[in-house]
């Protein structure tokens, strides 16, 4: 092999094209088909202890899907004609399929979480008076029935939905995954580990913002926190992040021992362009903590007090969903660090604020799913109330 | 249904002059010699095969590209004529020229200042360098296009003579053709934030006439030719000569060849 130095770029390889808003994006859709995952292991693997969490997980999942197209229009060179991607899809493109997945796994979830919300909406229209009547009347869809029978339907539906959802967010997410798994001319992307990595991802950031939202929102509303739920997030957490991670890892160390021609940019690329949000957010900080301080929470549950418990997890749920979106970063801007002559790098990319794809702008994006479940909770507590259906019993 | 052309005029306006600069490059081009005739046709051809869109067919034609890397001398011209004929933003490019020198060691050095436009300074690398050589570069119309396959609302198309074109009304901006492209030829468009690249000078070709960058190359060393055209030279110099393409491990299957490419080319 040549030496080569490196610090040359195809002149038109000068700017980072995917941008902040497209490191956003599959972290959006990771929390979407994550927060599934979770509600899924009550409705379908009758995981009982998650009931707490079981409609907040829903809802979660459908406000984080309604701005999961956000960052895509932010990021268009021409968002006027976004439909295109509906109307003339091109099938040989991974992102064609972008509007029939997203639509299908709106209708899916919309559909769970009415059911799911469908006494309350009925009960809630009957002590409404005026607009608000009128408008929960119509989102009962005239239908009022709210019979021991008939709820018992309502739950056999949502295990049906909630089953059909498992592959739905696999393929929602593994989708995202294969966009940048399938780009053959960019060696540090073009791994069929890519879209199993993501959904790993995913699972742990859905977990991750589940845990947070959950005691958040039990702290505000001055419940208590479910020790069995928070623990058996806790385990699931570990589990999920641990896999990840060993995943994460495995890319890196296969294409290290291959030494194959990628290796050549690759390496760099890791050990001085990135090494910081790579090793440092990614790996050390985002990874071997959380793996520590679940493992404290998972094996030594007896020794902790149920605050230690709740402060320990809360911490270490905050720093997997910093470092999930770490390797969001590492992999959509790093991949875009290296020139395709595979022998220079660009400048080191720092987003802009005040742009349309700037910081202010994606984290603007980034708050709304939070004032979405916010007025939804207003509206329909998304807290399970103890003497409801056991829904996972079903 | 291919790219716009933004400046129809022009075209005219640099055939001719050109036309005339081409006594001047044919001149050089006779020393050359061999298959850089080729190129001299193309200039001459330029002006007397001239046909009206009308009469164009798109199925009897199959373009090829052929570089022939001992010829090049970096002048530039290229760069230039194809930034004139196709308004090619400025600090973009549809088509550029590598500088690379190799050293007796094997290190390699690599560079394209402002995409070789202005030609080439003297470089010092401070190594003993045994060759350099200079390499132009366009888009590949690959047969089996990355681009193409990843374009999401059928934007990026190949034409019927095999040539990768863009509907810029039709492209959303998302950059995905940008990030699928391994040669890097793509960019998007400042301006109308759409895809842009290299269209083979579509426009002149339903004309009869060649790209730009072939009529201004001085010494020879970019060839158009038409597989379909019976007896063409460029596509004999593809079948019987040793020809390189570029990152073949990825199967683009490109259209653009080169003569005389060093293992040091990527």
């Amino acid at each position: 092999m040549h030496a080569q130095s490196l610090n040359f770029l195809f002149p038109n390889d000068v700017h980072i094209m995917w941008s902040l808003m497209i490191v956003l994006y599959p972290y959006i859709t990771g929390l979407v088909a994550g927060a599934f995952i979770v509600g899924s292991l009550y409705h379908v693997f009758g995981r009982t202890e998650l009931k707490p969490v079981s409609r907040l997980a829903m809802v979660a999942s459908l406000s984080f899907l309604l701005v999961a197209t956000l960052p895509l229009l932010a990021h268009l060179g021409h968002p006027e004609r976004a439909l295109n991607i509906v109307i003339t899809p091109h099938f040989t493109s991974a992102m064609s399929a972008f509007g029939m997945i997203y639509a299908m796994y709106l209708i899916l979830v919309v559909l769970e979480i009415w059911l799911l919300f469908r006494k309350e909406i009925i009960e809630l229209a009957q002590r409404s008076t005026g607009l608000k009547r009128a408008i929960l009347k119509m989102v009962a869809l005239g239908v009022y029935d709210i019979s021991e029978e008939a709820r018992r339907a309502d739950h056999r539906v949502v295990k049906v939905l909630a089953a059909l959802g498992i592959p739905a967010a696999c393929i929602l997410h593994g989708y995202v995954g294969f966009m940048f798994g399938s780009v053959k001319a960019n060696a540090f992307w073009s791994t069929p580990l890519m879209p199993i990595i993501f959904l790993f991802s995913a699972v742990t950031s859905g977990i991750a913002m589940i845990i947070i939202l959950y005691e958040t929102l039990s702290a505000v509303n001055g419940r208590k926190i479910s020790g069995d739920c928070l623990q058996s997030l806790a385990g699931y957490l570990w589990l999920f992040a641990t896999v990840t991670v060993t995943l994460e890892i495995l890319e890196i160390v296969s294409l290290s021992y291959a030494q194959d021609e990628e290796w050549l940019i690759v390496g760099p690329l890791i050990r001085d362009k990135i090494a910081f949000s790579f090793i440092g957010i990614q790996m050390v900080f985002g990874s071997l903590i959380p793996f520590i301080l679940l493992g404290i929470v998972v094996t030594l549950k007896r020794y902790l007090t149920a605050g230690m418990r709740n402060v320990i997890t809360f911490i270490a749920a905050l720093i997997l969903l910093i470092q999930v979106f770490s390797m969001r970063w590492n992999v959509v801007i790093g991949g875009q660090i290296f020139s395709k002559s595979g022998i220079g790098f660009r400048e080191n990319y720092i987003p802009e604020l005040g742009t349309r794809e700037g910081v202010a702008a994606a984290l603007c994006i980034f708050l709304i799913p939070f004032l979405i479940m916010g007025a939804f909770n207003r509206l329909l507590p998304l807290a399970v109330e103890d003497g409801d259906a056991k829904a996972g019993s079903h | 249904m291919c790219e716009r052309s933004e400046n129809k005029g022009v075209g005219r306006r640099d055939f001719l002059r050109l036309a005339a600069k081409g006594a001047g490059g044919m001149a050089l081009v006779m020393v050359g010699g061999g298959h850089s005739l080729v190129s001299a046709n193309a200039v001459r051809e330029g002006g007397a095969d001239r046909r009206g869109p009308m009469e164009y067919d798109p199925s009897s034609h199959r373009y090829l590209y052929v570089i022939d890397i001992d010829k090049c001398i970096g002048c530039g011209s290229c760069v230039r004529a194809c930034e004139r004929e196709n308004d090619v933003p400025k600090h973009f490019f549809r088509t550029w020229i590598e500088r690379y020198q190799v050293s007796r060691t094997g290190e390699v050095f690599v560079d394209s200042p402002n995409g070789g436009h202005d030609s080439f300074e003297p470089s010092e690398t401070g190594a003993d360098i045994s060759k350099a050589f200079f390499v132009p570069k366009l888009c590949n119309h690959c047969d089996s296009t990355p681009c193409v396959q990843l374009c999401p609302v059928g934007a990026s198309f190949v034409s019927p003579e095999g040539v990768v074109l863009v509907d810029d009304k039709r492209c959303i901006g998302c950059s995905y053709c940008v990030q699928g492209c391994p040669y890097g030829s793509r960019f998007i468009h400042p301006t109308t934030h759409t895809a842009s690249k290299c269209t083979l000078c579509y426009h002149r070709l339903v004309r009869g006439e060649t790209t730009a960058c072939v009529q201004n190359c001085p010494t020879g060393a970019r060839m158009l030719g038409d597989a379909r055209s019976l007896g063409d030279k460029v596509a004999e110099i593809v079948a019987t000569s040793k020809v390189h393409v570029l990152k073949p491990e990825l199967h683009t299957e490109p259209k653009c060849f080169y003569v005389n490419a060093s293992r040091e080319v990527r």
